[in-house]
């Protein structure tokens, strides 16, 4: 059989989504991956990406030998594009997806491509990530959780925090210390993709911001885990991280497709700024806030025309790794201020929350900008991302 | 639900964008070093004539202008990448001017006007500016005459490169409608022209003031297309003063990451200071931000309605972009930030300039709003 083209593609994942997507499950659902706080979002979403998964519009591009489509990256953007445009639900396991599946299969051995990555795709397998620290976050390079070689194993102590989805993960991809008395910090790191459901692995839910359930502490008592859990080799853990984050931040490519979290959408604020009532007439006719509005539409062009310009080489010859690494901090401030901005549209409204009748959007806005946080601080704040842009791209001494 | 995204600014380049790109930055870096622009600020005319000419010889003034009168018959967003790098440059240069008198010529001008004017202004061996005129400009005609000539009295201000070019686009009101005219700068009494002081001093600006000066009839643009053209040569202005925003943007980020790299204080170099670090990040994101509205614009321009809304944009964060990082580059040099020796200040003046011309960004936010809301 002949692989389809991108058009026939296109046009069966245009069919297939516009079938598909679930009904409204009558309960709210996640927004981002980071926020599965309900077992029944859980099921409902691990569902959904199964469903995506063996219908063939998730993992297009990555090769057929370890579940993938083995087709081009261009077929499964048509699939993304197929599953946005019907407004499907968000896919579950984004850390599996984004970052530990694109690892494994640059670095990973031929057991691990073959362990873990169908699994992945099909939300058999949840993957959490084991980078933060409480006591070192930003700071990642000093993590200190520990892991001692004994014979084939390592012993893991220590802790984790912020672990996304970590009471659901079956794996982590977690960074530790295997030798506390290396020449530097981050030589003393090592990548390991460790299992969760094992003894010694504990985790414990945090309630966020938003009041809700999306991550966890996981405490390392003794657990012991194989040395074949290591990826990248002892010692080379911090390298493999940045890897990790550059996945993450989406500045390197080989993600399994579709999309882990729905921004808000400008249309909607839009529509928002022409129906929300402010003294008695519409919050558009307000000339400061319709000067807002025009503020946000061009910042939010400027960013897709961003995510456009990056491929045309002649228009990056300058500072050739700049789009790149500015798009998160980019996406997640600009989310940030939009969704604000809804809720001052909304005037005296913004003063309900999630479940109200009264409320003017049954809380969405307010969930959604306490929500934007988490794309603000999580993966590096915006703090750690502007001294990382001042460092590597313009070349500004670093901060000590 | 109304889809805005369907009226936005759409992102390509073509190939002779990216030659000009590389033939512009080049030449703009060899030919403006600052020190020469700073000579050239001392000089009345303020601009280098040879470097004039050189432009000239390598058909930029012709970029846009039809084949048929000389030109080589390509987009106004062709011009952009020349208009960019001349902002990077500082460059002082009538280019802007020059080339928007062109188009207005070339969308308004009679066949005669077109057949013998605008070859040369195409080849470069003449220079046209425009006179618009500000708000508040009284420029009129009394009346008119049997051969479709006027008297024209009044005030036009800010008239760019007046007192060297060859040829002025003379706008003036008659009855309720608009005119242009094609005036010779030669003819214009003696006393016409006085040099405005302005805030930018790469650039040069002259009030025009008249007494019953009389336009000939065969001077006069084609009044069916004035307002069409008028429309034209404010687009093609605000896209150009927008590249030249962008560029500037880049320079003077550049500048001052350069000072951030080397200045020490504290035995620190102070580009470690996230105080200085992280908001010249944001004043390259600026930049990043106002180069993709730039290049869309460029690409868009002869879209219908596209083409407004993407100039317009381009031109309001263009604006934004070089204000902030030229303010904050003055700020982060210290006091050598406030002397005139520092190239921050020259790129704060120019930024205030090209904010000015062709509607400022409140204004384009403003028509913006219209247009999309
Ligand atoms: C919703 C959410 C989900 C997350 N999921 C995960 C996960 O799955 N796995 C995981 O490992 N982690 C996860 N994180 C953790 C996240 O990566 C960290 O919170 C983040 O890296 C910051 O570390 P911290 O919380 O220790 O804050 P700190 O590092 O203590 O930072 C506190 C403040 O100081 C600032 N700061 C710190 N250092 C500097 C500096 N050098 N220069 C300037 N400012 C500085 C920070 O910007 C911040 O504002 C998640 C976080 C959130 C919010």
């Amino acid at each position: 059989m002949t692989d389809p083209t991108v058009e026939e593609f296109a046009r069966d994942a245009d069919a297939w989504f516009s079938e598909n997507v679930p009904e409204d499950p009558g309960f709210m659902l996640p927004l981002t991956f980071m926020e599965v706080g309900e077992d029944r979002q859980f099921d409902f979403l691990r569902d959904w990406q199964r469903k995506v998964y063996e219908a063939g519009y998730l993992g297009a591009a990555w090769p057929t030998e370890y579940g993938g489509g083995g087709l081009s990256e261009a077929h499964q953007k048509a699939a993304t594009r197929a599953m946005r445009k019907y407004r499907g639900p968000i896919l579950l396991n984004a850390i599996g997806l984004n970052w530990a599946g694109p690892l494994i299969l640059d670095i990973g051995s031929e057991e691990q491509k073959s362990a873990y990555l169908k699994d992945i795709l099909s939300a058999e397998d949840i993957w959490c990530q084991g980078f933060s620290e409480p006591e070192h976050g930003s700071d990642l390079g000093n993590a200190q959780l520990k892991a001692e070689r004994e014979g084939d194993e390592f012993v893991l102590n220590g802790s984790k925090i912020w672990t996304t989805q970590g009471n659901y993960a079956k794996y982590m991809i977690l960074l530790a210390r295997t030798n506390p008395a290396a020449e530097n910090k981050y030589a003393g790191l090592s990548f390991f993709l460790s299992p969760m459901k094992i003894p010694g692995i504990r985790t414990q839910k945090i309630k966020k911001l938003t009041g809700e359930f999306g991550f966890t502490q996981t405490f390392f008592e003794d657990a012991r885990i194989s040395a074949d859990c290591l990826i990248g080799g002892e010692g080379n853990g911090w390298k493999v991280a940045m890897r990790t984050l550059e996945y993450e931040r989406g500045a390197r490519g080989g993600q399994a497709g579709g999309y882990v979290s729905i921004p808000p959408d400008l249309m909607e604020i839009v529509e928002l700024a022409k129906t929300a009532k402010r003294d008695g007439a519409a919050a558009m006719d307000d000339p400061v806030l319709k000067d807002r509005m025009v503020d946000y539409l061009m910042d939010m062009h400027a960013l897709s025309l961003g995510n456009e310009r990056k491929r045309m080489m002649p228009l990056v010859e300058d500072y050739p790794n700049a789009l790149p690494l500015i798009s998160k901090l980019e996406f997640s401030e600009l989310y940030r201020e939009l969704s604000e901005f809804a809720l001052t549209l909304l005037g005296p409204k913004a003063a309900y929350y999630v479940g109200e009748e009264n409320s003017a959007d049954g809380g969405w806005w307010a969930r959604s900008y306490l929500n934007a946080f988490s794309a603000t601080i999580g993966g590096g704040t915006s703090q750690i991302q502007r001294n990382i842009i001042g460092e590597h791209v313009l070349g500004l001494p670093k901060t000590r | 639900m109304t889809d805005i995204s369907a009226s936005l600014g759409q992102l390509g380049i073509s190939e002779e964008q990216v030659d000009l790109l590389h033939v512009a930055t080049e030449f703009c870096r060899d030919k403006s070093p600052v020190e020469d622009v700073r000579k050239l600020i001392e000089t009345d005319r303020g601009y280098d004539e040879k470097v004039w000419s050189e432009i000239a010889e390598l058909g930029w003034l012709g970029i846009a202008v039809p084949e048929e009168f000389g030109g080589s018959g390509l987009g106004v967003g062709e011009i952009v990448p020349i208009a960019e790098q001349m902002g990077r440059a500082l460059m002082a240069t009538p280019f802007i001017p020059a080339t928007v008198a062109g188009q207005l010529l070339a969308k308004a001008g009679t066949e005669r006007q077109k057949e013998e004017v605008l070859p040369a202004l195409a080849a470069g061996e003449r220079f046209a500016t425009t006179a618009f005129g500000e708000p508040g400009d009284d420029m009129a005609a009394l009346g008119e005459n049997e051969a479709g000539g006027f008297l024209v009295s009044g005030t036009t201000r800010l008239v760019e490169y007046a007192a060297d070019a060859d040829l002025i686009i003379l706008a003036f009101s008659h009855g309720g409608s608009r005119q242009l005219a094609l005036v010779e700068r030669s003819a214009l009494p003696g006393e016409a022209l006085r040099r405005e002081a302005i805030i930018d001093d790469t650039r040069r600006a002259y009030e025009l003031r008249l007494d019953t000066f009389e336009v000939a009839g065969d001077a006069v643009l084609d009044p069916d297309k004035v307002e069409e053209a008028l429309a034209h040569a404010d687009m093609v202005g605000a896209l150009l003063y927008a590249a030249d925003m962008v560029g500037g943007t880049f320079r003077v980020v550049d500048y001052t990451a350069d000072y951030l790299r080397t200045r020490k204080q504290f035995e620190k170099v102070i580009g470690s200071f996230q105080a200085l670090k992280h908001p010249l990040v944001d004043a390259f994101i600026g930049h990043e931000r106002a180069r993709s509205h730039l290049y869309a614009a460029a690409h868009s321009f002869g879209d219908q309605g596209r083409g407004e809304v993407a100039v317009r944009m381009a031109k309001a964060q263009g604006e934004k972009a070089y204000a902030y990082a030229a303010d904050r580059a003055i700020q982060f040099h210290g006091g050598f930030g406030f002397t005139y020796d520092c190239d921050a200040g020259l790129h704060r003046r120019r930024a205030i300039w090209n904010a000015t011309r062709y509607g400022d960004a409140r204004a384009q936010k403003r028509r913006l709003a219209e247009l999309l809301f």
